[in-house]
């Protein structure tokens, strides 16, 4: 079954590769997410399936997943599946372009998220983010813009250097072994079984450089120049995947690496890096927010900033973590509705600028107003899923006698809030242009863009999940966030 | 294993690293790099008590797409830039050596700190982190993609010699994903190299300055 879910999407790709059609092509991309959805859920809801029938999976084995990896790989199969049916909606309004290497990519991507749930050696782990990078470079220059090229050299640039220190991180760790005369292993479980007799000096070197090289793939500030560039020039659909997609991927390897350094009984030093850390990407965040003209730029901040919130929560450690592990869920399902809701609104104005984009409500009824649902989820506002992960993380700094970073982390909510509102309702309210504007070459040939069910019902589906999240839990994920939650609490 | 002639060998890739800051030619920059790679791939084999096949298998690789293959892609992509072949630093020559061999010696001196268990080659942790921070200084200190590319092949070759410390820890699959990955980054980055001088005319990448707020 695990073979199966990192195998099928691959095969898939290779038959991309293979269809001659430019307009058959993405219809492979719901089938082959479809598929990988429904064995995500058969691995997530009966583990004991995810060896069968080839490989018995046994603690000396390198794949098997954990609970924080089941929860991961559920949420983006359930973001990409939504996503594959908005791309066979939006490359049809991109037929000039040969989407190949696209459709190829996403899929490859695909499976490469299957192998970083399913690793639980850390080098084999390191190995399939490194692929997260390169199979989505491409994605990132869909375009074929000046503007596409710099941000994709950026993100390879920045990325590729990022993932290098993580590798070299990922050394030191499996070194720190061997000062205490141990045999140094990069397996989760012999890590975790020695961790209190690894030694302190390189156990904490290695922290910091997977840190820093994990921590640039998710976009934490300062290491987090490449996300607008690369968010704001990628089609919106990449930037759901991104924001949704790799990020979370990144969070997860970074989430082994926590588990094996508290483990080793270095929760204090761990925990306050990670509320320093956190609260900079959100202070960072919420800096670029005030004063964006640029909405898809906005997006990307916004993604820095729940990064921030993602680093913060795991470093409140204990109460702070069930939310934590649900904003996974809450945050990379909101994403989706933004990025895609904005893709429409870039692709019906032609701009991302507020300057020209305006009053998307009349033009874009639906997707105007997905995109101001989105907007008020993803700042924490009632009655949706961040706003109960959010306030679970808060709770669980004021539980855990933080007040301090508690009240940073309400006021760095509080500034997002205002800086993003101004953006999003420029975007949203007011009265449209007469004349959609013409702002790049590339842009011109396509068909005007009117709101469709492809395009428009995902997100619809996206946004009633935020919806039902903030309501209720629903009981076999609130299982699924308890179980990761208590995973990364006891060590182990 | 030859703990002696690994820190000689050690000794002459941290000479590299020098030679790789103070040369102007893209062109040898490249071909010092990958003598570099090569050399480590070849160290590899000496760092194991007994050679069996995919400890040669590894080693074969990495002289094969550090030393070869790597090169060949990058040389292609500058003849088809047709850029000035110069290296355009935004740190002086002598000022970068200067600060790569302050850099290496510092790495040095801390190695008695640095090294744990007596009996294996002395250099190799100073050297590997020498060699990473040489790379940062490569690829901050250049203005031409190609050139910052060539920083990150050096950080890369510098994460490579720690690995020799943990050859049991690195199964060999393991080891060729990680050539396999750099191999195609290095890949893909040409291609993009490629595309920013089809379209900037140019491959500096002060000219990559439109994305800004």
């Amino acid at each position: 079954m695990a073979l199966a879910l990192i195998l099928s999407p691959l095969l898939f790709a290779a038959i991309a590769a293979l269809i001659p059609s430019n307009g058959a092509r993405p219809i492979l991309l719901p089938i082959a997410a479809a598929f990988h959805l429904a064995m995500t859920i058969l691995v997530v809801a009966r583990p004991d399936l995810a060896s069968w029938p080839v490989l018995d999976f046994g603690p000396e084995s390198w794949l098997g997943i954990d609970a924080p990896g089941k929860l991961v790989l559920f949420v983006v199969s359930v973001l990409f599946f939504f996503c594959s049916i908005y791309s066979v909606g939006y490359l049809r309004y991109r037929k000039e372009r040969s989407n190949r290497v696209f459709v190829s990519c996403l899929l490859v991507f695909l499976s490469v998220i299957g192998l970083v749930a399913f690793s639980r050696h850390l080098g084999l782990m390191w190995v399939a983010i490194e692929a997260t990078t390169l199979s989505t470079a491409p994605l990132v220059y869909f375009n074929h813009s000046r503007k596409s090229i710099e941000a994709t050299w950026k993100y390879l640039l920045v990325g590729s250097v990022g993932i290098a220190l993580a590798l070299f991180g990922t050394f030191f760790l499996a070194y720190s072994a061997e000062p205490a005369g141990l045999k140094p292993s990069m397996m989760m479980g012999d890590l975790l079984g020695m961790a209190s007799s690894l030694s302190k000096p390189w156990l904490r070197a290695a922290f910091i450089l997977l840190l820093v090289g994990y921590g640039t793939k998710m976009g934490l500030a300062p290491m987090h120049t490449w996300k607008p560039d690369a968010y704001g020039e990628a089609p919106g659909l990449v930037g759901a995947v991104f924001a949704g997609g790799v990020t979370s991927v990144a969070f997860l390897a970074f989430l082994r690496v926590y588990r094996v350094c508290v483990a080793a009984g270095e929760g204090q030093y761990v925990s306050r890096v990670l509320l320093a850390m956190g609260l900079f990407s959100m202070a960072v965040a919420g800096l670029f927010m005030v004063g964006q003209r640029d909405f898809k730029r906005s997006l990307a901040y916004s993604s820095v900033e729940h990064m921030g919130i993602l680093i913060v929560g795991l470093g409140i450690g204990g109460p702070g973590l069930y939310g934590t592990m649900l904003h996974i869920a809450t945050n990379g399902l909101t994403k989706g509705v933004l990025f895609l809701s904005a893709g429409n609104i870039h692709r019906a104005y032609a701009s991302k600028s507020t300057d020209d984009v305006r009053g998307a409500m009349r033009r874009l009824p639906l997707s105007g107003a997905l995109f101001l649902a989105g907007f008020l989820a993803i700042t924490g506002s009632p009655p949706f899923g961040p706003f109960v992960s959010e306030f679970s993380i808060l709770a669980g700094a004021f539980d855990s006698r933080l007040f301090f970073v508690g009240a940073l982390f309400l006021l760095f909510l509080f500034v997002v809030f205002l800086g993003m509102g101004k953006t999003v309702l420029k975007v949203i309210l007011g009265r449209p242009p007469a004349e959609a504007m013409v702002a790049d070459g590339a842009e011109a040939q396509s068909a005007p863009y009117r709101d469709g069910l492809l395009t428009v019902a995902p997100v619809f589906a996206l946004m009633a999940l935020v919806l039902l999240l903030g309501i209720c839990v629903p009981a076999p994920l609130d299982s699924l966030v308890r179980e990761a939650a208590s995973s990364l609490e006891a060590g182990l | 294993m030859m703990p002696d002639l690994i820190d000689a060998l050690l000794v002459v890739v941290l000479v590299l690293n020098l030679f790789a800051l103070g040369n102007s030619r893209i062109q040898s920059v490249i071909r010092i790099v990958a003598t570099q790679g090569a050399l480590l791939g070849a160290i590899t084999l000496l760092m194991h008590e007994r050679l069996t096949l995919p400890v040669v298998l590894a080693a074969v690789a990495a002289v094969v797409i550090k030393g070869a293959l790597i090169p060949a892609i990058m040389i292609r992509s500058l003849r088809a830039a047709e850029i000035k072949r110069e290296v355009e630093p935004f740190i002086g020559f002598l000022p970068s050596i200067v600060l790569g061999a302050v850099v290496t010696a510092v790495c040095l001196l801390l190695a008695p700190a640095l090294s744990g268990s007596g009996s294996g080659p002395s250099l190799v942790i100073p050297a590997s982190i020498a060699t990473v921070l040489v790379g940062f200084i490569l690829l901050i200190s250049r203005y031409k993609a190609i050139s910052q590319v060539l920083g990150y092949l050096v950080l890369e070759n510098g994460i490579y010699i720690f690995s020799m410390l943990l050859i049991e820890a690195i199964p060999l699959v393991v080891e060729m994903g990680m050539l396999l990955d750099l191999f195609v980054a290095i890949f893909v980055i040409s291609i993009i190299t490629n595309h920013i001088n089809q379209a900037f005319s140019s491959m500096d990448t002060r000219r990559l300055a439109s994305l800004k707020e």
